[in-house]
């Protein structure tokens, strides 16, 4: 058996196991730099607010309904996920990271078990040491138990947060209650070629065929039908101990930038921090994906968004490699009399570092393995970002727009919280 | 290209083996052994003697002498789990009426008391419409003297 474990607004919930008053409260959290709302609060959904709505305009609606707005707190947010998939791991040890706020578990089947009162107990553990309201759907296949979590969610009273798919009947009902676009895995442009089909609910898409299913959407849209019809297809992805696909670094900008030294010293200081999570988990890239874009809420102004996909001669975690040919990609794309609103590097092709393929005549200065590790060393001990590449500007202070910031309540000793 | 050049031939080592050679702790000298050697033991690590449940574990700083009674002064530093069973007599952080606050539970037949301990203060009994959260229990409270 599966289960999915999916913390309920889990940005929102954060602020509030910290601000308690905020319960039953609208919250709206911003993206970095304060750029838009990217979690909201039950509340602040029933009041109207957008996913996605840009802060500067909803300014006056977030006054007007009284929602608490927060810049969005990386720290808190990263300590709370961290706790909550400790807490999952003593239920199975098998565990994937879905995302900071979800979990997919897989249990050992044992036909005795009763899952709701597993669900229950998950739960309750982890509301009651951390303060974390979870929901839980569980169910024979992953993709079923994203539906029974949608369920619980959706029917919360009679549910209380636990649904459990245990029986073929329960199954139909599900499928034939969740609409196809809501469906894990079917794209936007899947479900509308779907619903033209007829295809309305997620059981009607199971009684497709196969063949066409494998012709139109290949051989992902097969294993989701399989997966929908209860038999195990989607395995889980442990990726507890595997290394990250891809790693991103991309921010929006406080302000725009126009000028291409100051988008060289952005993307340097990017390309930095992506060679060090490679390096952090011991990967090195073969690719590396630059990107440039304009602020698209000014319709006025001139709007440019860039990118190019550079291939590595060999597969690199070196700072100086990727700073190199990043820098070369932002002087490619970059187009005089844009003003550019965010920006990011993207590494991907991730190679475990140890067993990259040695090309004598191409491999980077062996030096930069030794001189990377001393720099690393230095950065853990004394801060981060002590050390840095002369393309990254030392002296300026760039700084995230963090106007609604709350305080890091359990990673920073000086902003936990004050009892009287 | 010159003949020598052309003639260099590049071999790849053979990595499909692996040898290795035991590691000899404690090192090679020509000195008496060290005596504490075989006694050796992991130094006290306070994280581990005063967190029973680290995911539970929160910390909090006192404001105020609401319970300097208890040993709890302005600026102290508490320990808190929330997993542990909210009892009476055990110290607890608490949210009631929009602030946290750390009081001793006293919980009898005339309910739940929320007892300080410093005269200047009073026990607060907590009614229906006080929305009280027992947010967690208090374990260790850490000064600097």
């Amino acid at each position: 058996m599966y289960a999915l474990v999916d913390c309920n607004n889990f940005y929102a919930s954060c602020e509030r196991v910290f601000q308690p008053h905020l319960n039953n409260k609208p919250i709206a959290i911003l993206s970095n730099n304060d750029g838009c709302v990217i979690s909201r609060s039950d509340e602040a959904k029933e009041l109207g607010l957008p996913m996605g709505a840009p802060a500067f305009k909803y300014k006056s609606f977030f006054a007007e309904k009284s929602i608490h707005v927060f810049s969005s707190n990386y720290p808190l947010y990263g300590d709370m996920s961290t706790r909550v998939m400790n807490i999952l791991r003593q239920f199975t040890p098998l565990v994937e990271h879905y995302s900071i706020d979800e979990a997919f578990l897989k249990f050992d089947v044992d036909k005795a078990t009763d899952y709701t009162s597993v669900g229950k107990q998950i739960k309750e553990r982890v509301f009651k040491w951390t303060g974390m309201p979870i929901s839980i759907g569980i169910a024979r296949t992953k993709a079923l138990t994203k539906v029974a979590n949608k369920i619980a969610k959706k029917y919360k009273d009679r549910t209380n947060g636990v649904y459990v798919i245990d029986a073929e009947e329960k199954r139909i009902k599900a499928l034939r209650w969740i609409a196809i676009e809501s469906v894990w895995g079917i794209g936007r442009g899947h479900s509308k070629r779907l619903q033209s089909k007829g295809v309305k609910t997620a059981f009607d898409f199971t009684l497709l065929s196969d063949v066409w299913v494998r012709s139109e959407m290949g051989v992902t849209g097969l294993r989701l039908k399989k997966d929908l019809e209860g038999q195990p297809t989607l395995e889980l992805e442990n990726d507890v101990t595997a290394p990250k696909k891809a790693i991103a670094t991309t921010r929006s900008f406080e302000y725009t930038y126009s000028n291409l030294d100051n988008l060289k010293e952005r993307i340097s200081t990017f390309a930095g921090s992506c060679a060090e999570k490679l390096r952090k988990q011991h990967s090195s890239c073969n690719f590396m994906y630059v990107f440039l874009k304009s602020d698209r809420h000014k319709a006025d102004e001139e709007q440019h968004r860039g990118g190019l996909l550079v291939t590595l001669p060999y597969p690199t975690d070196s700072s100086l490699t990727l700073v190199k040919y990043a820098v070369n990609a932002v002087e490619g794309i970059y187009k005089y009399g844009i003003k550019y609103k965010k920006a990011g590097v993207i590494v991907s092709g991730l190679v475990p570092t140890n067993a990259r393929q040695l090309d004598m005549f191409l491999e980077e200065d062996p030096k930069h393995h030794s001189l990377m590790k001393i720099i690393d060393g230095i950065n853990n001990k004394y801060g981060t970002l002590k050390i840095k590449i002369a393309n990254q500007d030392l002296k300026r202070t760039w700084k995230m727009r963090q106007e609604h910031l709350s305080p890091r309540y359990t990673t920073n000793i000086d902003e936990i919280i004050r009892v009287k | 290209m010159d003949d020598k050049k052309r003639n260099l031939q590049f071999f790849k080592p053979d990595k499909t083996t692996r040898s290795s050679l035991e590691l000899v702790d404690g090192g090679i000298s020509a000195g008496f052994p060290s005596p504490a050697e075989d006694f050796k033991e992991t130094r006290i690590d306070l994280n581990k003697e005063l967190i029973k449940n680290t995911e539970a574990t929160f910390y909090a700083r006192v404001s105020g002498q609401s319970m300097e009674g208890a040993g709890l002064d302005d600026g102290d530093l508490l320990i808190i789990d929330k997993s542990l069973e909210p009892i009476d007599g055990k110290i607890a952080v608490c949210f009631i009426d929009g602030e946290f606050t750390v009081k001793r539970l006293k919980i009898g037949k005339e309910g739940l008391l929320l007892m300080p301990e410093n005269k200047k203060y009073k026990p607060l009994k907590i009614e229906e419409e006080n929305k009280l959260i027992i947010w967690g229990i208090v374990t260790y409270v850490i000064k600097k003297v």
